[in-house]
């Protein structure tokens, strides 16, 4: 466990907003300092990514500040996770004392996405991968799924069963992309477009703008500020790949070893956890990551999903904003995790809000399954 | 440092690296050996046989130049390393089946390696290409 506690945390406008990221990056700092009751003054440490080769340095140009302590890791979508571990050391070891971590992205705006992906072709391995065309990151999530399904006999309905939760949960946020829109069957994603076999369009995150903030600083602090403090419990992290062929077995995530460092450091079980906020940037994405953690065993996601069990009313909660799936996927994902996970600890979520939520996971992905980072929420008592 | 690589697939061979102090063998390759961090390695040939350990149908090109629907495959040789590759032929693609290397010209005279099911019989391998 650690004395920090996230103390602020606010979306920036989502969906399709044309504005640009700093815009956003603005939006989402601002509101999340106004929901802790602090001031931009009070900020003396930053840390976010996604904006250009300076990142933290150019937010903290455009918000005017001198940061003392800023983090940039560039691990994808899971880039946050890493920056509350980073940032509640930060905090503990006295070398700032109030920490913003931000993200925006216009993404879908600026046109900027492409299903073919970024091939960087200076990497050693672009020579061996670029020349067979894999969809990049598609086709080695595809990769991954088709192995996972046949290693396990797991039926190709229960990643589509991952998909249809989101969707359940997106129809109770208002903020969700696809609010308003219907459900999804399993039938509806397994007849969408084909992209990558086995997965279709319906398998796939949306491609959205959006952002968001979170601030921390020291739970002694916290506890004299308008918001009841979240406690940084426990994080941990794991990067494994960069290319498609250096991972031995495709079932088999960073998250393993992510998990089981942030549940050690808190001193939890998988079963403490109340409400999980996982990584969606494919359906199987979940399903992998559910079993890296240790929510069930090897080959039993499938089982562990069906039913509705992860969805609204079930018995273990996922992805309540309706998830990369259905509410919002701005490029990278998991500032939006930590945001939810945030409000279902202060029981904030209206019609989606888990029922005496105490202990809340957040679990980024980055990359190609590349990079996992873990960070376990709870309400201090 | 890639070269190697290429240039062996315009005589039809298909190389990776071994380590020359503890015999890892790795792909892509690096200047140094991923287990025991050795640094002398060579290009060594290996059977071209493996298994498919996962792939893909890709529907939408990713660049200009591809013609979608390609089999894209991770391949485990049978040395051990995971080559991504194409598979050929008309085959309908499991997990596990056993491939055969085969050989995709290039317009420079180098070959792109790609996998084929690999039969038992003397027949298949003889016309292997
Ligand atoms: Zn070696």
């Amino acid at each position: 466990m650690s004395g920090v506690a996230i103390v602020g945390a606010a979306e920036s406008d989502l969906g399709i907003t044309g504005e640009s990221v700093l815009t956003l990056q603005a939006q989402a700092v601002t509101r999340a300092l106004a929901d802790a009751g602090l001031v931009l003054s009070d900020v003396d440490g930053l840390a976010t990514c996604g904006v250009s080769r300076f990142s933290a340095t150019q937010v903290a140009d455009y918000l005017g500040l001198r940061p003392v302590w800023t983090e940039s890791t560039f691990a994808g979508g899971c880039a946050f996770e890493m920056y509350v571990a980073r940032a509640a050391q930060a905090i503990e070891a006295g070398q700032c004392r109030t920490v913003v971590i931000s993200y925006g992205s216009n993404q879908r705006s600026a046109r900027s996405r492409s299903l073919a992906g970024v091939v960087e072709e200076h990497t050693p391995e672009a020579r061996f991968e670029a020349p067979y065309g894999p969809l990049y990151p598609f086709s080695y999530y595809a990769m991954a799924a088709r192995r996972y399904m046949h290693a396990f006999g797991v039926r190709r309905e229960a990643l589509a069963e991952v998909a249809v939760a989101a969707r359940d949960w997106a129809l109770l946020n208002p903020r969700a992309y696809r609010y308003g829109t219907a459900p999804l069957t399993v039938r509806d994603v397994l007849s969408a477009p084909m992209v990558s076999s086995p997965l279709t369009t319906a398998d796939a995150c949306l491609v959205t703008d959006g952002g968001g903030a979170v601030v921390l600083t020291s739970l002694e602090r916290a506890r004299d500020l308008r918001r009841a403090p979240v406690r940084v419990l426990g994080y941990g992290e794991c990067v494994t790949n960069t290319s498609m062929t250096a991972v031995d077995d495709l079932t088999v995530t960073g998250a393993v070893h992510s998990g089981a460092a942030a549940f050690a450091r808190a001193g939890l079980v998988p079963g403490d956890v109340d409400v999980a906020q996982i990584y969606d940037s494919f359906t199987i994405t979940v399903l992998l990551t559910l079993e890296g953690l240790g929510f069930c065993g090897a080959g039993e996601a499938g089982d562990f999903v069906a039913g509705g069990r992860t969805g609204p009313g079930g018995a273990f909660p996922v992805n309540t904003s309706g998830g990369g799936l259905s509410y919002n996927h701005p490029g990278q994902y998991g500032l939006l995790l930590l945001v939810e996970a945030v409000r279902q600890l202060r029981g904030e979520c209206g019609d989606r809000q888990v029922p005496g939520a105490e202990v809340a996971l957040a679990h980024g992905t980055g990359g190609i399954l590349s990079a996992h980072a873990t960070v376990l929420l709870g309400v201090d008592r | 440092m890639s070269e190697d690589f290429w240039e062996a697939t315009r005589r039809r061979r298909l190389v990776v690296q071994r380590c020359l102090a503890c015999g890892h063998r790795q792909h892509y390759p690096r200047r140094l050996c991923t287990a025991c961090g050795g640094t002398e390695l060579e290009y060594a040939p290996v059977s071209g046989l493996g298994v498919v350990d996962s792939f893909t149908v890709v529907h939408r090109a990713p660049a200009p130049g591809f013609e979608p629907p390609y089999t894209v495959a991770r391949v485990r040789l049978a040395e051990g390393p995971i080559l991504l590759t194409h598979l050929v032929g008309d085959t309908d693609w499991a997990c596990d089946l056993p491939v055969r290397v085969a050989w995709r010209p290039l317009p420079d005279g180098r070959h792109l390696p790609v996998f084929r099911l690999a039969r038992t019989d003397q027949e298949d391998s003889a016309h292997e290409d």
